[in-house]
């Protein structure tokens, strides 16, 4: 399979789907990555099972705040810049980039990169989602390392991070976003393919296309096409009747209501919102919860709303569907599961959950 | 300005189905109306509603002392390719930015008509201000030099105009000096924060420099046939007006004026400054809110003729629901629209002996209507009856889908077709139907304020927040009175405040927006 003008846009459409209501907007990203692979020719996507397992996989993505990217938009080959520094940092060649976040802007950026490189993306990601922080990515959960994590900007400059743990690099790599204006572009957990075919959330490019191209590609009701192709659970159809926002810490916490129309009528669903939608909530019992993917759609359309689109009056249908399985083990659930982020619920799998 | 002591008014707001003037005088009392087919070339159709309103005005035509307009000629330009500009398009940003060039995803016939050259060079700002990299004077005079008779204006926009726009203004200074008298349009003047949405908008914006002169110059022809040489003023998409040499400076922001002007028109003639606005016409309605006296805003961007632009426009959502929408189907099965048969209703509507079921006829039925002969629709009650439902219940849906909260709101029922509007409907508290109802959006036009504009992230890390957001408000108050607002009336009728995520350092987006009457006052009275 490869990426090219054919099949990006259902990309675009999947990777927000996937991004749980973050990751930020794609419309960039895609004009980018069509840009990319007019200019350089389409990119491969390949399976980690058809790489030499000693050659490096390296993680890709913007980090800083997805506003100023709506401005600065990228150079264009950030991260084909750092790649001769990874490789000599590690002492191995890269054969592959891969998105270190699938859900949302940066499950197209690599693509953009990849078409300037002249390599492949591989069909795994490091979150199979969308989470806000650096660290918490598939990849700290199977134990690679973080180091040495390698960020640049539009200008050229190169910063090599050494952090104690994956809090620190958040820290400092922000940080350093701030001074680059908002905005940079970093590599970390770059690992072998070996390493990486049990570390990633696999299938990840190959699943947003097929979610784009199933939406899309709808005959009748889009959101029914979307709930068959992810085998997800609705958890409300209706309408948005309250948000309610805040920033701490740079962060957006909230929550929205939504109130059940036409079949779901006298039900109201709770959404628990940090940047991403992490607790569906019904009448105090939890129907979905975080690293599972909680997704809203629009109930005629099946697009993505990003959470700080929210607003009263939309006619949505929220849904929900499993996580990589990675994020379902002790680790990954003390890295991402509902108490990583402060809610005090044991994680319970979407599908195990009763329905309303 | 016309000769002293005159006062009068002529509103002119040309609509997809019919062309609509008003003339008011100085307490705002209707003395003239009129409602002509729209014409496909637009000047045309004005100029019939000038000359119906002056015939009505008789000898008192010549007290007209203001014209002002709200057209479509900018809308029909771009999606016509007509009479559009040939535009250099200038971007400050190297190094970024070039992952997406310059009208990239353009409808290459559109590139093809308004493009005169694309460039990229060095400058721009970050979002505290500091420059991205210092602007590359030397290659902004060589592209100019490269457009010496290949373009008619240049379109400039620079990263982060919003928070400084010094780079787009020195600029904009070379290439004048490069290229002579070339129209010039600068982006932080025209949209908002969104570097493509924007860079496409000031392109459009330089492209439509020469429709705004022809407009203007067929407007002027116009009022001349009639005898009458009133100072004009263009409507805007945010419901306010420009002075003409405003307008021929920002002809893009007459875009989408024509809903605006309904939604002024609705607050004036029922005097209210919030209140949800549905205005049925002939094929559609437009449902908007109306905030602090001004149609609230879309947060969305807004595409023309394919273009993804990010100016302001009013926020609405529009339903396939007119006088003329087509009823089909019977029994359990009736089906409402989309299809209308917009200006053919005195034909093919039932009650006026046609073939066609329409929901006016279905107005008629119910009673809220007296028109044509009510007999004709004998034996159709029941489909009519169902028609009706279906439609207020559209109706109901999209007042809803505007609404920002749970909270009762009045509304205001304006157009032709708005005795389609019922009067109980759920979330509101009370439906307004004022009179003139059918021409509000002259009306709109010729009571209408003028406003300026600000959008622009402020970090708060350097000096104090308000000190930072008061020269927002400064500014937005400056921008009024530039394009004619009278100084001393000016007041901030919007102002919002969105914190920036992920960012560790304290930045808002703030948003201002000022608007006072027009100098009318002060010069008719000197």
């Amino acid at each position: 399979m490869q990426l090219d003008g054919s099949n990006l846009r259902a990309m675009a459409i999947g990777c927000s789907i996937l991004g749980a209501g973050g990751g930020g907007d794609t419309a960039i990203g895609l004009l980018a990555s069509l840009q990319a692979v007019e200019a350089f020719g389409p990119v491969p996507v390949v399976d980690l099972d058809d790489l030499p397992d000693e050659a490096l996989v390296m993680p890709c993505g913007g980090i800083g705040a997805p506003m100023i990217w709506i401005e600065k938009i990228d150079r264009g080959d950030e991260i084909v810049r750092i790649i001769p520094v990874v490789e000599r940092i590690r002492g191995r060649p890269v054969v592959a980039l891969m998105s270190a976040e699938i859900g949302g802007s940066n499950g197209l950026s690599p693509v953009v990169w990849a078409a300037r490189a002249g390599l492949p993306v591989v069909d795994a990601d490091g979150m199979g989602r969308a989470f806000p922080e650096v660290p918490q990515v598939t990849m700290e959960v199977a134990g690679i390392s973080a180091n040495p994590a390698v960020m640049t900007d539009e200008r050229g400059n190169v910063v090599i991070f050494e952090g104690v743990d994956g809090a620190w690099m958040e820290r400092m790599e922000r940080a350093m976003a701030v001074e680059f204006g908002g905005q940079g572009y970093s590599s970390e957990y770059q690992m072998t393919v070996e390493e990486a075919k049990g570390a990633t959330a696999r299938g990840t490019v190959t699943l947003a296309i097929r979610i784009g191209e199933a939406v899309l590609g709808a005959v009748h009701d889009p959101v029914d096409a979307l709930v068959e192709v992810l085998d997800a659970r609705t958890l409300i159809a209706g309408k948005v009747v309250d948000v309610e926002r805040r920033i701490t810490g740079g962060f957006v916490r909230g929550s929205a209501t939504i109130e059940g129309l036409d079949a779901d009528a006298g039900r109201e669903l709770r959404l628990e919102i940090q940047n991403e939608n992490l607790v569906g909530i019904d009448d105090g019992a939890v129907l979905a919860m975080v690293p599972d993917i909680i997704t809203v759609v629009d109930t005629q359309t099946a697009q993505a709303i990003h959470t700080e689109r929210l607003r009263y009056g939309q006619r949505v249908t929220i849904i929900a569907f499993p996580c990589d399985p990675i994020w379902r083990t002790p680790a990954g659930l003390a890295l991402a599961g509902p108490r990583a982020f402060g809610y005090d619920l044991d994680y319970v799998r979407v599908e195990d959950i009763d329905g309303r | 300005m016309g000769a002293s002591g005159l006062d009068l008014r002529l509103g002119i707001d040309v609509g997809g189905t019919n062309t609509d003037a008003v003339v008011l005088d100085r307490t705002d009392r209707l003395l003239a109306r009129a409602k002509v087919p729209t014409t496909p070339d637009v000047s045309t159709g004005v100029a019939g509603a000038i000359a119906a309103a002056a015939e009505q005005l008789g000898a008192g035509r010549t007290r007209i002392t203001h014209a002002m307009l709200g057209t479509t000629h900018a809308t029909n330009a771009i999606l016509e390719r007509r009479s559009l500009r040939r535009v250099g398009v200038l971007r400050l940003g190297a190094p970024a930015t070039f992952a997406v060039r310059p009208l990239f995803g353009w409808p290459e016939d559109l590139r093809a008509v308004v493009s005169a050259g694309e460039e990229i060079v060095g400058g721009g700002f970050e979002f505290d201000g500091r420059e991205i990299v210092p602007l590359d004077r030397e290659a902004i005079s060589r592209f100019a030099g490269s457009l010496a008779g290949r373009a008619d204006a240049v379109a400039i926009s620079s990263v982060f105009a919003a928070v400084s726009a010094e780079h787009e203004v020195a600029a904009g200074e070379i290439v004048r000096k490069e290229l002579g008298d070339v129209h010039v349009s600068l982006s932080h003047e025209i949209g908002s924060l969104g570097l493509l949405e924007r860079e496409n908008a000031t392109v459009l914006n330089a492209a439509l420099t020469g429709v705004a002169g022809d407009v203007a110059g067929a407007l002027a022809g116009s009022l001349d046939a009639c005898g009458l040489d009133p100072v004009t003023f263009f409507a805007q998409n945010d419901g306010t007006l420009m002075d003409l040499e405003y307008a021929l400076r920002f002809p893009v922001l007459t875009i989408g004026s024509g809903p605006a002007n309904s939604i002024r028109g609705a607050a004036y003639l029922t005097g209210s400054t919030d209140a949800i606005v549905v205005d049925v016409g002939g094929t559609s309605s437009d449902v908007g809110v109306l905030t602090h006296g001004f149609p609230r805003e879309s947060n969305a961007g807004v595409e023309i003729g394919g273009i993804s632009t990010n100016f302001r426009m009013p926020d609405l959502v529009t339903i396939a629901i007119g006088g003329g929408t087509v009823v089909e189907g019977g029994g359990t099965a009736v089906r409402v629209g989309p299809r209308s048969v917009g200006y053919r209703l005195p034909d093919e509507a039932l009650v006026f002996g046609g073939a066609t079921a329409t929901l006016t006829d279905a107005a008629v039925a119910a009673g809220r209507l007296e028109l044509g002969d009510r007999a004709l629709l004998s034996g159709r009650e029941d489909v009519l009856a169902e028609a009706l439902g279906s439609a207020e219940r559209m109706i109901a849906d999209a007042v809803d889908r505007v609404k920002t909260s749970r909270e009762a709101r009045p509304l205001i029922a304006v157009g032709g077709g708005s005795v389609l509007v019922p009067d109980g409907l759920p979330g509101v508290r009370e439906v307004h139907r004022p009179d003139h109802f059918d021409v509000a959006n002259a009306i709109g036009a010729a009571i209408a304020s003028v406003s300026g504009e600000v959008d622009r992230i402020v970090n708060l890390g350097r000096g104090g927040r308000e000190e930072a957001i008061e020269e927002v408000v400064d500014e937005a108050r400056a921008r009024a009175v530039a394009a004619g607002a009278s100084a001393d009336e000016v007041e901030v009728v919007e102002r919002e405040e969105v914190p920036l995520a992920y960012l560790t350092d304290p930045a808002v987006r703030v948003r201002v927006k000022a608007a006072g009457p027009l100098e009318i006052g002060r010069a008719s009275q000197s």
